[in-house]
């Protein structure tokens, strides 16, 4: 009885992306950076459940959805241990984890102020200087920023 | 967007710096030259910079070529709320090459992204002013012979200097040592000295402007008094970090004092008289500099 409770927590999807391990403070960031709010299939999102690995954590299941790496591999920016699962016919066919890409186009703010891009309508860009550590250049201002000091758009 | 824009330093190789400085030689040898014939060419300047506007149309004019464009954005249709795209794309229209000076941080980037012409980042706010570091490098090679394994003090705010952190990254190619003496409050910041670990180039941290004896060249910057937070602070350091004529009477002979200007109290009058005092020919270099990188950037040279 109790695990069949504890599997009904989140349900299983037919096919489409599972996004798991997201830290309880970054699922609804997370849920932003993708757009998820626009889309029309079937989403369920679970947080602060029970985690072996990370204590509590976030999880997003969306049916019928299969992200551009380039669009899903956002998420490294605040969320770097979330794992995908992509699901065909309820199984895993691939897993994987999500990689930060070399270059983020227009979803994070400078945090320079003085940058062109907080003052005129130009969309930002950023080089991705540190993987391991997440610390990313702007293209214009040439100003460095932490994980810690990133602003989603 | 235009592959031969000067936006950045970091643009430029350790032979393309080479290359450039030798045409400001030949520049500097023969500055009247018609190479600049039928071209207009826009200095965009939407905050005012007299000496570097001045420089770089007497580089054009010297070139044979003409000058449009403004001299500070209250006079132009930025101040109706024109966006610095739209402003670029009908100026890149009329001229041949765009010559900018901007209060913002990237906007020389990105205006070189919009434009169909070249642009020339003449100050982008607090980020690059590319074609003073090359001038700057001009001035230490002609002095010294050589760019190579120099030793190279810099003074002052080198914090929020840009033409250090500009000259600092310029001379890594050279195998410099630096030796930076500023106010604990405006100390080089962490990044420049983790370039130099990376690079391994030797740097020393000092707080006092006192023994220059093994200084080749003494960059001097403007210790600005909105930089403290505490303007007591402000006039504790003030004149610990002002060059005084006797200070240079135990440095080496080929020691040269530079410094970008304008200069306030930083360097005393009566080092002007100095021989060793370099900046004014050091501005003068910036027109025979800016010759070479707008004929390079245009292509003609």
């Amino acid at each position: 009885m109790e695990d069949i409770k504890k599997g009904l927590v989140v349900v299983a999807i037919q096919n489409g992306t599972v996004i798991d391990q997201i830290p309880p403070d970054k699922l609804f960031k997370v849920v932003s950076i993708l757009n998820l709010d626009t889309l029309e299939t079937q989403i369920t999102v679970g947080n602060n459940l029970k985690s072996n690995k990370i204590g509590t954590k976030g999880i997003i299941k969306i049916s019928d959805k299969f992200f551009d790496p380039n669009v899903i591999n956002k998420i490294a920016l605040i969320a770097p241990n979330a794992k995908l699962n992509i699901i065909k016919d309820y199984q895993v066919i691939e897993k994987r984890n999500v990689d930060l890409p070399d270059k983020i186009h227009n979803i994070i703010h400078c945090a320079n102020p003085k940058c062109i891009t907080n003052n005129e309508p130009v969309p930002t860009l950023f080089h991705v200087i540190d993987k391991e550590n997440i610390k990313v250049k702007c293209n214009y201002c040439e100003h460095s920023i932490l994980q810690e000091d990133i602003t989603m758009k | 967007m235009n592959q031969s824009s000067f936006v950045c330093i970091s643009d430029y190789s350790k032979e393309k710096i080479l290359r450039i400085l030798a045409k400001a030689a030949e520049f500097e040898a023969t500055p009247n030259r018609n190479l600049l014939e039928n071209k207009v060419v826009a200095t965009l300047f939407f905050e005012p910079s007299t000496r570097t506007r001045l420089s770089f149309e007497t580089a054009v004019n010297r070139l044979g070529g003409r000058v449009i464009g403004f001299t500070d954005s209250a006079t132009t249709s930025s101040s109706k709320g024109e966006t610095l795209k739209d402003t670029i794309s009908m100026v890149s229209n009329y001229a041949d090459l765009i010559i900018m000076r901007h209060p913002l941080d990237g906007a020389a980037k990105y205006a070189s992204e919009v434009s169909s012409v070249p642009v020339i980042n003449a100050g982008d706010g607090s980020n690059q002013h590319p074609t003073q570091t090359m001038l700057d490098l001009y001035s230490i090679q002609k002095t010294q012979g050589t760019l190579e394994n120099l030793n190279i003090f810099m003074v002052g705010d080198l914090k929020y200097g840009r033409t250090v952190h500009s000259l600092l990254i310029a001379m890594s190619h050279f195998n410099p040592s630096f030796t930076f003496i500023s106010p604990d409050e405006l100390k080089m910041p962490e990044e420049y000295k983790q370039f130099c670990y990376e690079k391994g180039i030797k740097y020393t941290e000092v707080s006092e402007l006192k023994d220059i004896s093994q200084a080749d060249i003494l960059y001097m910057t403007r210790v600005q008094r909105e930089r403290f937070l505490d303007i007591m602070e402000y006039e504790k350091v003030k004149n610990i970090y002002t060059l005084k004529n006797k200070m240079l009477d135990k440095s080496k002979p080929n020691l040269r004092v530079l410094h970008p200007l304008p200069r306030v109290n930083e360097i005393d009058t009566d080092v002007d008289e100095n021989e060793k005092a370099y900046y004014f020919q050091q501005a003068r270099n910036g027109v025979f500099t800016r010759q070479a990188i707008i004929c390079d950037v245009l292509g003609l040279i």
